[in-house]
This record gives C-alpha cells, sequence and structure tokens, in this order.
C-alpha cells in the first residue's frame, strides 16, 4: 500500500501543478487591479500540491525505514542489516528518491509562496505561480516517466544490495538534501523574476518579496557546500578539501551566481537599480542548480561523485533545461528592453561597488563554467583533455582578489555616490594591514605566491568587516547589517584557512613496521598496531597510531580500510586528531610484503577555519534573513494598525487628528 | 544591457552548450583511459619472479629479437580467467607472452596457473603498480605489444575475447 499511495499523491500532485500552471496564467488576462475569476485555483493548487508532494516523500522514507523489499529502488538500494540512520538517508542516496526529495522541496516552498506571499499585485503572483508550476510539472513527468520511485518488483527481493559506503555517513543525511533545499529556493527565485519580468513589475517591491527566497537559498548553499567539502575531505582520504571536480563545481556555480544575486536584490530593493541585471542573475542562478543536476545525472563528464548516471535520463534533464532556459532566456530577451531603466549611480558609490563585485563574481563563474564544461566541449571534437586546478586556481584568483579589495572597501561607501577620499582613514588602515601581513608572512617561510596573497586578503578583510561599525552605538545596529559583517567576515576566516592549507601543510607518506616512528612537522607519529575491526555491514584493517606533539602526551588515532561486504567496496576511513591551530589527518594504505604498512600524515595548520568560515558566512546569511523579516513584519503591523485607525476614524466620520 | 542585441546572447551562449551536451549525449562514451606511453620505449623496470615457476621480468627481457606481448594481469582478477584461452592460442601461434601480476601472492600465481594453465614465458612480480602505472595502464587486464626495439606498440584495454587473437597477432606482425 505505501507504494501506491506516493504513487498516486505524486500523480495527483502533478495534476494540480497543471492546474497552478493553468491558473496563474489567466492572471495575466485580467486588467490591473482586477482578479480574474480563473485565477482565484492557483494558490490552494500550489498548497494541496505541496501537501501531497510531501506525502509521497514520507511514503518513500517510509519504505525504506522498513525496508520493503518488493519496492524496486528499496531493494536496490538498501539493506535490512543496514543502520537505521543509513536506511533513512539512503532514501535520497540515490536517483529516483533524490529527485523526489528535490520535487517535495520545490512544491513545499512553492506552497509557502502561495499561502504567505501577499505583497505582490495579484497579475504578478499569478504568473510566479504559473511559471512555478510549470517548473513543478516537468519535473513530476521526469519522476513519474522515466524515474518511477515507487516501482514494484514482479517478486520482492529477499534481500537488498545495499548503499554505497562512500554514503554511509552522517556528511550525507546534511549535504544533499541542504543543497536541494538551496537549489529550489534558487527555483522561487526564478519563477518570481519571471513573473514580474511578464507583467513588468521589476521593482523595490518585488526585491523585497523575492530577497528572503535569494537569501534562504544562499544559506543553504553555502551550508551544503561547506558540509560537502568537509565530507569529501574526510571521508574521500585524499586530504584535500577542494578538487574542482565537475560536481563540486556544479554546487559552486550556482552559489556563485546566487552571491551576485544576493547582493544586486538588495541594491534593487534599496536603490531601485540595477533591474535587468537582478532579473539576469535570477535566470542565471537557477540555469546553474539545473545545469549542475544535468551534469551529475547525464555522466557527460567524468566525475567522482557521478552517482546515479544514466544518459537517457541525461537526455531528460536535458530536454527540461532547454525548456526553462531556453524559454528564460528568449523571454528575456523580448521583454527585459521594456524594464525601464533603473536609478542611477556614481562608480564610487555602494551601488558601484557592488556592482562591480558582481561582475568579478560573474567572471568567476565563467570561469568555472569554462573549465567544467571545456573538457565536454573539446570531447565533441575528439579531443579528451582534463581541466584541474592549474587552471582554476590562478584564473578564479585573477578576479577574486579585486573582488576581495573591492569588498573590503564597499560596505563603506554610501549609496549612491561618495567621496573617496572621505575614507582616508579606513583605506589606509586596509592597507597598512595587507602589507604587513603579508611581510610578516613572507618573513616566516619561504610561501607560493597566492598563499601569501591569501593571508595577506584574509588578514586586511577580518579587518575590513568590521570597520563598517565603527563609530556606531553596537545596540542601534540593524541585525541584518551584522550579518553582513558576520558573512564578511567569515570570508576572511575561510581565506585564511585555504591560505594556511596551501602555504604550511606538511605531508609524510612512509612504510612504517609497527612500532616505528615518523616525524610530521611537531608531531611524532608512531605505528602501534594493525589489527582487524568489525563494524555492523564492514570489517576493516584498523591501525593505532601514537601522535605526541613535541613530546607531549600521546594520543591514539585509528584510521581504518574498510571493506563493506553489501555492496562489495572498499573505503578508506581518515583519522583526524583536531587541535585549535590545525588538524593531523591519518590514513592507512597498504601492507608490503616486508609486512610494512603504508601511512600517509598531513598536519594542516588551521585548515579548520575554511569549514568554520564557511559556516559564519551562512550564518551572516541567518542573521540577515531574520534582520529582514523583522523589519517587514514590523512595517505591516504599522501599516495594518494605520490602516485599522483610519478606518475607526472615517466610521466615526471625522478628520484624522495629527500623530503626536 | 541596453543594445537590443545583447540581449539575445544569453540564449545563444545557452543554444551552445545545449547543442554540444546533446550531441554528446548520443555518443557512446569510452570509459577506457588510453595509454599516453604508446610510441613511447618502454620504462626501465626490473620486477622479481612472481612465483618460484618462472623467472621475474625486466625491460631487458622484452627488448631485442622480436616482438612480445606484456601481459598485466591478477589471480585475483576474473576476467583474467576469462582471456587465459586466448593467451594459451596466442601462445600456441608463436607469441611470447610477458606476464606483470599486479599485487598478488606466489602462493595464489601458482594455483591460478595450474587451474588455468599457464601462457607465460617469465611472471613479474609488481606489489605496488609500479610498473603498471608507469606504462600507463589503468586496470587489470591489459596487453600492450612491445616491439623489437622495446617501444610500446599497441594497448587493449579489458580481457582479450577470441575475435581479438587475430588482431592481437596482426599487431605483433605490424611491429615487427
Amino acid at each position: 500500500m505505501i507504494a501506491e499511495i506516493g504513487l498516486a499523491a505524486l500523480w495527483l500532485a502533478a495534476a494540480l501543478a497543471v492546474l497552478q500552471m493553468v491558473s496563474g496564467a489567466f492572471a495575466l488576462k485580467a486588467a490591473d487591479g482586477a482578479v480574474n475569476p480563473l485565477a482565484i485555483y492557483a494558490r490552494p493548487a500550489a498548497v494541496v500540491q505541496a501537501l501531497l508532494a510531501v506525502l509521497a516523500f514520507v511514503m518513500l522514507l517510509w519504505a525504506f525505514m522498513v525496508t520493503d523489499l518488493s519496492i524496486k529502488l528499496v531493494a536496490n538500494n538498501s539493506h535490512s542489516m543496514k543502520p537505521l540512520m543509513y536506511k533513512i538517508t539512503g532514501t535520497w542516496g540515490n536517483h529516483e528518491g533524490s529527485m523526489l526529495l528535490w520535487v517535495g522541496v520545490l512544491a513545499l516552498s512553492g506552497g509557502l509562496l502561495a499561502g504567505f506571499e501577499r505583497r505582490l499585485p495579484e497579475r504578478t503572483m499569478g504568473a510566479t505561480l504559473a511559471v512555478q508550476g510549470f517548473v513543478a510539472l516537468g519535473f513530476y513527468a521526469f519522476l513519474l516517466l522515466s524515474s518511477n520511485p515507487f516501482e514494484r518488483l514482479p517478486v520482492p527481493a529477499a534481500e537488498g544490495v545495499g548503499l554505497n559506503p562512500l554514503l554511509q555517513d552522517i556528511g550525507l543525511a546534511i549535504h544533499p538534501p541542504t543543497l536541494y533545499a538551496g537549489y529550489v529556493g534558487l527555483s522561487v527565485a526564478f519563477s518570481l523574476a519571471m513573473g514580474a519580468l511578464l507583467t513588468n513589475q521589476v521593482n523595490p517591491a518585488f526585491a523585497r518579496v523575492m530577497r528572503p527566497w535569494v537569501l534562504g537559498a544562499w544559506v543553504l548553499l553555502t551550508f551544503g557546500i561547506t558540509a560537502g567539502s568537509y565530507w569529501a575531505y574526510y571521508e574521500l582520504g585524499w586530504g584535500g578539501w577542494w578538487f574542482w571536480d565537475p560536481v563540486e563545481n556544479a554546487s559552486l556555480m550556482p552559489w556563485l551566481a546566487a552571491t551576485a544575486l544576493m547582493h544586486s536584490v538588495a541594491v534593487l530593493a534599496a536603490r531601485d537599480a540595477l533591474r535587468t541585471w537582478t532579473i539576469m542573475l535570477g535566470v542565471l542562478a537557477f540555469s546553474m542548480s539545473m545545469l549542475g543536476t544535468f551534469l551529475v545525472r547525464s555522466g557527460v563528464l567524468t566525475s567522482v561523485h557521478a552517482f546515479a548516471v544514466d544518459p537517457e535520463r541525461g537526455a531528460f534533464i536535458l530536454g527540461l533545461l532547454g525548456l526553462y532556459i531556453g524559454g528564460a532566456f528568449t523571454i528575456f530577451a523580448l521583454r527585459a528592453g521594456a524594464v525601464a531603466e533603473g536609478k542611477r549611480f556614481a562608480v564610487a558609490s555602494r551601488e558601484g561597488a557592488l556592482v562591480f563585485n558582481n561582475v568579478m563574481l560573474s567572471a568567476i563563474l565563467a570561469i568555472v563554467l569554462l573549465g567544467t564544461l571545456y573538457p565536454l566541449v573539446t570531447e565533441a571534437f575528439d579531443v579528451r583533455v582534463s581541466v584541474g586546478p592549474p587552471y582554476f586556481n590562478p584564473a578564479a584568483a585573477i578576479f577574486a582578489i579585486p573582488m576581495f579589495i573591492v569588498m573590503a572597501v564597499g560596505p563603506l561607501l554610501r549609496w549612491r555616490e561618495d567621496k573617496p577620499a572621505r575614507l582616508q582613514f579606513e583605506v589606509s588602515l586596509i592597507a597598512a594591514v595587507l602589507i604587513s601581513a603579508i611581510a610578516l608572512a613572507s618573513v616566516l617561510g619561504d610561501i607560493p605566491f597566492l598563499p601569501l596573497l591569501g593571508l595577506g586578503l584574509a588578514a586586511a578583510l577580518a579587518v575590513a568587516a568590521v570597520l563598517p561599525l565603527r563609530g556606531r552605538k553596537l545596540a542601534r545596529v540593524p541585525v541584518a547589517t551584522w550579518g553582513m559583517v558576520l558573512a564578511h567576515f567569515g570570508v576572511a576566516v575561510s581565506l585564511f584557512g585555504m591560505a594556511c592549507e596551501g602555504a604550511f601543510t606538511q605531508e609524510r607518506l612512509a612504510a612504517v613496521a609497527p612500532g616505528g616512528t615518523e616525524q610530521v612537522g611537531d608531531f611524532a607519529v608512531t605505528l602501534q598496531s594493525v589489527a582487524p575491526v568489525a563494524g555492523p555491514n564492514w570489517t576493516a584493517i584498523e591501525a593505532r597510531i601514537a601522535v605526541s606533539r613535541n613530546g607531549g602526551e600521546p594520543v591514539i588515532l585509528a584510521p581504518q580500510a574498510r571493506n563493506f561486504w553489501s555492496p562489495a567496496q572498499s573505503t578508506s576511513e581518515s583519522a583526524l586528531l583536531t587541535r585549535w591551530d590545525g588538524q593531523l589527518y591519518a590514513v592507512i594504505g597498504n601492507q608490503a610484503e616486508d609486512g610494512r604498512w603504508q601511512i600517509r600524515v598531513w598536519w594542516k595548520p588551521f585548515v579548520t577555519f575554511i569549514w568554520y568560515g564557511g559556516l559564519l558566512i551562512a550564518l551572516g546569511g541567518v542573521l540577515a534573513i531574520a534582520g529582514r523579516v523583522r523589519v517587514d513584519v514590523k512595517r505591516r503591523q504599522a501599516t495594518a494598525m494605520g490602516d485599522a485607525r483610519r478606518a475607526d476614524l472615517e466610521a466615526l466620520n471625522t478628520a484624522p487628528v495629527p500623530a503626536e | 544591457m541596453r543594445s537590443r542585441l545583447m540581449l539575445w546572447v544569453p540564449l545563444a551562449l545557452f543554444a551552445f552548450f545545449a547543442g554540444v551536451a546533446g550531441y554528446m549525449l548520443t555518443q557512446e562514451k569510452n570509459q577506457f583511459v588510453e595509454s599516453a606511453m604508446i610510441g613511447q620505449p618502454l620504462p626501465e623496470f626490473a620486477l622479481k619472479p612472481a612465483f618460484a615457476g618462472l623467472p621475474g621480468a625486466a625491460r631487458s627481457d622484452l627488448v631485442g629479437g622480436k616482438p612480445r606481448l606484456l601481459n598485466i594481469w591478477a589471480s585475483w582478477c576474473l576476467p583474467c580467467i576469462a582471456e587465459a584461452p586466448q593467451l594459451e592460442a596466442l601462445k600456441a601461434q608463436g607469441a611470447e607472452i610477458v606476464g606483470i601480476a599486479i599485487r598478488d601472492r606466489p602462493e595464489d600465481v601458482a594455483n591460478f596457473l595450474s587451474r588455468y594453465g599457464n601462457p607465460y614465458a617469465r611472471i613479474g612480480a609488481d606489489d605496488i603498480s609500479e610498473v603498471q602505472l608507469a606504462i600507463g595502464s589503468s586496470g587489470v587486464p591489459e596487453t600492450f605489444v612491445i616491439d623489437s626495439a622495446g617501444v610500446i606498440r599497441y594497448q587493449h584495454i579489458g580481457d582479450i575475447r577470441e575475435d581479438d587473437v587475430p588482431l592481437l597477432l596482426a599487431e605483433l606482425d605490424k611491429a615487427r
């Protein structure tokens, strides 16, 4: 029954998406101010659709929890002996389940938008819901026609195949759902942008409606990428935190676009400038998340992550991509000319700085996009290339460095127009910190150019991030401003971690006999013993490594080489020793025939700051949302109170008395 | 952004991408990693015997006289069992086959050869995939044609099927 309920809910939700799309489109037929009688079904359709899609997902979750082996997806991806935790996370650790999660979140956010958003004109709202319904419909079709998660087996399987062991990790519980929610938040921003473009309502009111969705999506993407990077770092056992892998890039590109969009939406909301640019970024951000889905699922690119590769599905997603993005760019080309130009501003103004950084972010996006798609394009001409860090790092740095410099000064500038001379003190302070940090770091050791510059910029940014608070009463600073300060400070923290990792990492790869000692940085690493251990669905060789810093009390690390038996696969479980100033990272390799074991140990100073910074950035975003929502609610209450008072006065038929 | 033509640029770029991606989806994806060492001289190596029955293998054993086959295999590899009869056939038709056993144990090698036949003239033991990586092989089994000057002429990825036998014999002839 579980599967049938889920499937029925999906079909019903798809039908409601059609209703939402058609009814929403009728809103466009209404005259200004009037409401088309056929348009009133869009909102309820979106809300009920959300409930149905969530129901479908809960049914699948349930099937995985009880390991219903008559369902093909469960039999192929789960196992009765798997810990409950991984049965649950296994629901979205596969293609069909993750698409259902995606659709569930998509419908849920559509429902929230339809249920709670009352600030936009009904015509714009109708168009937005129509676009949202159209997007959802495509994904329902994809699920129901080519990736039905509820497909039954003719004969129930005796036992499940199991979940890819790399995915049997707490990281999987957090990382993909967060990223999906982020992608989907961008789909709402996309629908809103299309709605505003179709009804020519690209204005600050629209920007204020769009902003929380963009901010929310951006926070989730930031958090998802941070979690994903840490997961890859400790689970793959390669000691790196970013590999410029196509799938990593697929999550980075929407983030870059969303970062640009978030800042441009802020300009539109505050200053009524950058109208077309905001719409463009809205389309671009969603395109990037769709493109990411396409690259991951279609297998056109070779990646360490490609877990559900199928060219047929790829064709389907490419079709959807063509429909949505091709359609959106066509509407953009046809309608954007009609959008009136926004307010003008001087080059030396906060808008000017934001535009500069928007362009830099877009350039980095273009660099990453080019690098990611380049192998695909050359392969079409039968040339096989692989694009890696030697391209991405310097090419991205060319644009990132000026961006960081402008980012340090931008928040200090005034809106519309400012005199650079006013910021003499701040600019000299930032420059002084930058130069002295670089000087100090180059005295410390022979550091490559980019990490050296990174250290300097990190120090300068950290100081610059808190400068907007200078001379203000801290208790009166708006919450959203605190959010900005925190997020910019987080960038500095993250950059510091990256630069330190690049500049000071020490690595040792050695064959060690039990009892032998190797030196890595300040650490004496002693291989005490190697012994087999067993877990619930794996066996492993576990090394006990005693680590002692400068002859201090030894700490035991236990890296493992794990062998899962269902499905059969081996993984390397790294062991980490976290100290405030860095991490020791140990991996065990193979045994040589003379009885010695390969161990690989890294000392990575301040590497954890990369993820602390990511968390700070996300937290800054949360504060920004909280601040904006609080202001919005207050404004709404004030308007409601004013309306009520005016109504009372009219009822009493007296002239309004001026407020005291 | 004011120029009308500029507004069509995003659509044009997207159309180009969609075209390439669509084309690539229709293409058979070649998952094999071909060696960059084809046409290059065999790197220097000297491996100890993989088991007591046959001598080990070194670069000098593959150079001079006539072209030879270099077969990368392992006793733990299932496709290697499938290709054993084809190696026998190649040997019967005059090919000299030098084996390199990857990450293997002497007793397993001996066991494998006694069960599935021994077409090898010599087998070196590559315990850490050192030689395998040096000649650009990414898996087992793979078979290389080495000419008499010690240059890698041809790479066969995967197990040798029946119809590959004449092909490999022709490659050996070409390398002469």
